[in-house]
């Protein structure tokens, strides 16, 4: 089978370094003393604790319930006990701590009741709860929860559907073992994907420096007799991108600004997806444990297949550490990041433990200006100008880093990797875009904030405004009442005088509203002045009681002046009194 | 003769120029300060009245018309310094010391319902009625301190918001100073 291959640009070779770890067949990794099992372990909403400490938890059943549709369950990945369900490190570059559930395994691993589903019997909606019930995320490194790519875009016909086993990163061999050992199952899976997506065309990109990988995805798909396409690239670092093996595969460049490549009517899954989602579809297992790869400065290199929530330090002890090693690098050495703690435990997302000591990854040397040489352009598989980015990220021009599309930056690390200042370029990048959100949330919540100010505003305009309208009712009411009885009374005066009752009533009659209005107003405006009135007695001073009469007499001659020199008017009280007369 | 055509074609020159100015002013009057909300979109909408004005536009309108830029504490030195981009002034020091992003929480155990700080909050951020305990939504909580005054029993208290992983940044990559060897 022949098949036309594209190219991306850019990519580098790092030497792979997969050699240690591939011959020996995946291990089963023995019990933990304890499992750490995060709640947040995917794209999206952090699922929520539905098990409290001293529950007792069977394997298999869900701890953590999704929350909204992007978002996985997260499961006891053995039979035991609830711990405790606290704040732990969690392996995140900032080593921050987040809800974990704590489970002490009782060495039973005990299954929950296990619902295998037939898909091709049940709506595809049921298919995609099912999987986000089993907690099906992407293995491939990004953990976003499966369901949600597996519905088709509308409008856009589903072309490819692409299998991504290309594995690039160097000493990461956990995809290449999983395929060479499961490849019935992994083939499997891609045909559940094929019936949900519905694609044209099934492609599995495989990189070819993993000839038994390809042979065995070849003979499964072979024997199950399965259109699809087992394809081996190029090996050249990315070609596990997502986008860039698109690329070679089909030819396609996505843009940066589209979201899902769905929308070229192109979907990506890792292999490792589609195993778990067929172990979930047709076993009811949801994703408990997952295969990788523990090598670096060890002893035995080797696959384990562990259960999620495992802590490193317990794993790396199963292939007999070096001594000199000082730090554990989950991911591989490109694209991971050095745990902040050797207890972290495994999440859905870790393929592999590197054990880190200085002989294998030199320390970098101090990082030197900028040449602008050109060589991270080169290199750079998204066609960026890094060093564009580089200078406006260190300066925090953060708009000027967005014009030159610091979003489609995958941090690949290839511009890092061949800088001949030993820049540490993504570092930069990474620096910038989470400036770039923490601005863009800043900027919303004064949005909202203005929006909320401006509304209490409005609102205590209009109960102020109503508030009046009311007072000016319950006085127009007052006045209308007043007026009514003024009538009544003129009118029986107007009976008692003489014979012609309807003069006075006519008159009244024919401007009603008007007068009541008028009447309202003054009877508002009387009823303030009333108040201001009642206030000003209020704060009458106090002292002029009891006063000696020659006290009375000194201030009322001060009075006397002051009205003498119009300070003040003359009080009817003061006016009255023998003093003023005296002064007059 | 010549130079009074001159001075007649320069006159009704002016004249046709100076209408199409008029008929353009009207027409295409600009409605609002537009500087005043681009300040405005700078200024943090924390509507806490630290620089003196009841809320963040009209410390806008008061920067136009000439108030000093260094007065909006929770804008902190980088809204200075954006303020100073855009209108050409000069980068000053912060009129007041520089503090952490905050919000209040009212203790909910010592709270006696008095809803003096649900009157007093610029952006309703806070639930309660009368007599019944109040609290304090978190999201929309500004951290502007007017609640804190109000409240008789001095229940609310301000808290630097913690950093989570939501909200963790990556840092700006330190370069190691080495000496020579």
């Amino acid at each position: 089978m022949l098949m036309n291959l594209f190219k991306f640009k850019g990519g580098v070779k790092p030497p792979s370094n997969k050699l240690q770890s591939n011959h020996l067949p995946i291990a089963q990794a023995p019990m933990p003393s304890r499992l750490v099992v995060p709640l947040h372990q995917s794209i999206g909403g952090t699922p929520r604790p539905i098990v409290q400490t001293g529950d007792h938890v069977l394997k298999g059943q869900m701890i953590g319930e999704a929350d909204g549709w992007i978002s996985a369950a997260v499961h006891a990945p053995t039979s035991g006990t609830v711990l405790e369900v606290a704040m732990h490190v969690r392996p995140h570059p900032s080593g921050l701590d987040s809800l974990c559930v704590v489970i002490e395994p009782d060495g039973k691993d005990e299954w929950i009741d296990r619902t295998p589903i037939d898909h091709r019997a049940v709506p595809p909606a049921d298919v995609f709860h099912h999987l986000q019930q089993c907690g099906i995320v992407g293995l491939g490194g990004a953990g976003f929860p499966a369901h949600g790519k597996l519905t088709p875009s509308k409008g856009v016909p589903m072309d490819e559907l692409i299998i991504n086993g290309a594995e690039c990163e160097p000493f990461i061999t956990c995809d290449d073992l999983l395929m060479r050992e499961r490849a019935e199952e992994v083939v499997r899976g891609i045909a559940v994907f094929r019936d949900l997506l519905q694609p044209k065309k099934v492609l599995i990109g495989i990189e070819d420096n993993k000839p038994e990988a390809v042979a065995a995805m070849r003979a499964a798909v072979d024997a199950q007799k399965e259109p699809f396409s087992v394809v081996a690239v190029p090996t050249l670092y990315p070609a596990g991108g997502a986008k860039q093996l698109i690329r070679v595969l089909t030819g396609k460049e996505v843009p940066g600004s589209m979201r899902s490549t769905a929308d070229m009517g192109v979907q990506v899954f890792n292999v490792g997806t589609a195993y778990s989602a067929w172990r979930a579809i047709a076993h009811g297992e949801p994703l408990v444990s997952r295969i990788l790869t523990i090598t670096g400065n060890v002893q035995t290199p080797r696959n384990y297949e562990v259960l999620i929530g495992t802590p490193m330090d317990e794993l790396l002890a199963l292939a007999q550490p070096n001594p000199d090693t000082d730090g554990i690098l989950m991911g591989g050495p490109m694209m991971g990041f050095m745990v902040p703690d050797p207890q972290v435990p495994v999440v859905k997302t870790t393929n592999c433990l590197i054990a880190h000591n200085d002989k294998l990854f030199p320390p970098k040397a101090p990082e030197m200006p900028c040449i602008r040489c050109g060589a991270c352009a080169r290199a750079c598989p998204h066609e960026l100008q890094p060093f564009e980015m580089y200078w406006f990220s260190r300066a925090k021009n953060f708009g000027k880093t967005q014009e030159y599309n610091i979003f489609d930056c995958i941090e690949c690390g290839c511009c890092s990797y061949v800088c001949p200042s030993r820049i540490p370029l993504v570092q930069y990048f990474r620096f910038a875009k989470s400036e770039i959100w923490a601005r863009e949330r800043e900027k919303n919540a004064s949005d909202q904030a203005k929006a909320r100010f401006e509304f209490k505003q409005l609102r205590e305009e209009r109960e102020k405004a109503e508030k009046a309208e009311k007072l000016a009712k319950a006085a127009a009411a007052q006045a209308a009442k007043k007026a009514a009885e003024a009538a009544a009374a003129a009118l029986t005066q107007a009976d008692d005088t003489s014979g012609i009752p309807e003069a006075t009533p006519e008159p009244s009659s024919a401007t009603p509203a008007v007068d009541a209005e008028k009447s309202a107003k003054k009877a508002t405006i009387e009823a303030a002045m009333a108040r201001a009135k009642a206030q000003r007695e209020a704060i009458q001073p106090k002292n002029t009681d009891n006063l000696t009469l020659e006290q009375q007499r000194a201030a009322a001659e001060i009075e006397s002046r002051r009205v003498a020199a119009h300070l003040i008017e003359a009080d009817p009280a003061t006016a009255s009194s023998p003093t003023s007369e005296k002064s007059e | 003769m010549d130079i009074l055509l001159a001075i007649a074609i320069m006159a009704l020159g002016a004249v046709i120029l100076g209408a199409l100015l008029g008929f353009a002013s009207i027409k295409f009057k600009v409605e609002g300060d537009p500087l005043v909300e681009k300040i405005e979109a700078i200024l943090p909408q924390t509507q806490c009245g630290q620089c003196g004005f009841p809320g963040c536009k009209p410390y806008a309108e008061a920067i136009v018309n000439g108030e000093e830029i260094n007065k909006c504490p929770p804008g902190g030195a980088e809204g200075v310094q954006r303020l100073a981009d855009l209108l050409g002034r000069e980068v000053k020091p912060l009129d007041a010391e520089e503090k952490p992003k905050q919000i209040a929480i009212i203790d909910e155990n010592t709270c006696i319902g008095c809803t003096l700080c649900i009157q007093a909050c610029p952006v309703d951020a806070i639930v309660g009625a009368a007599k019944q305990m109040h609290t304090i939504v978190a999201q929309q909580c500004t951290g502007c301190e007017l609640c804190l005054p109000p409240c008789p029993v001095e229940c609310i208290h301000m808290a630097v918001i913690p950093e989570t992983i939501d909200n963790w940044k990556w840092k700006y990559p330190v370069i190691e100073i080495k000496a020579a060897a």
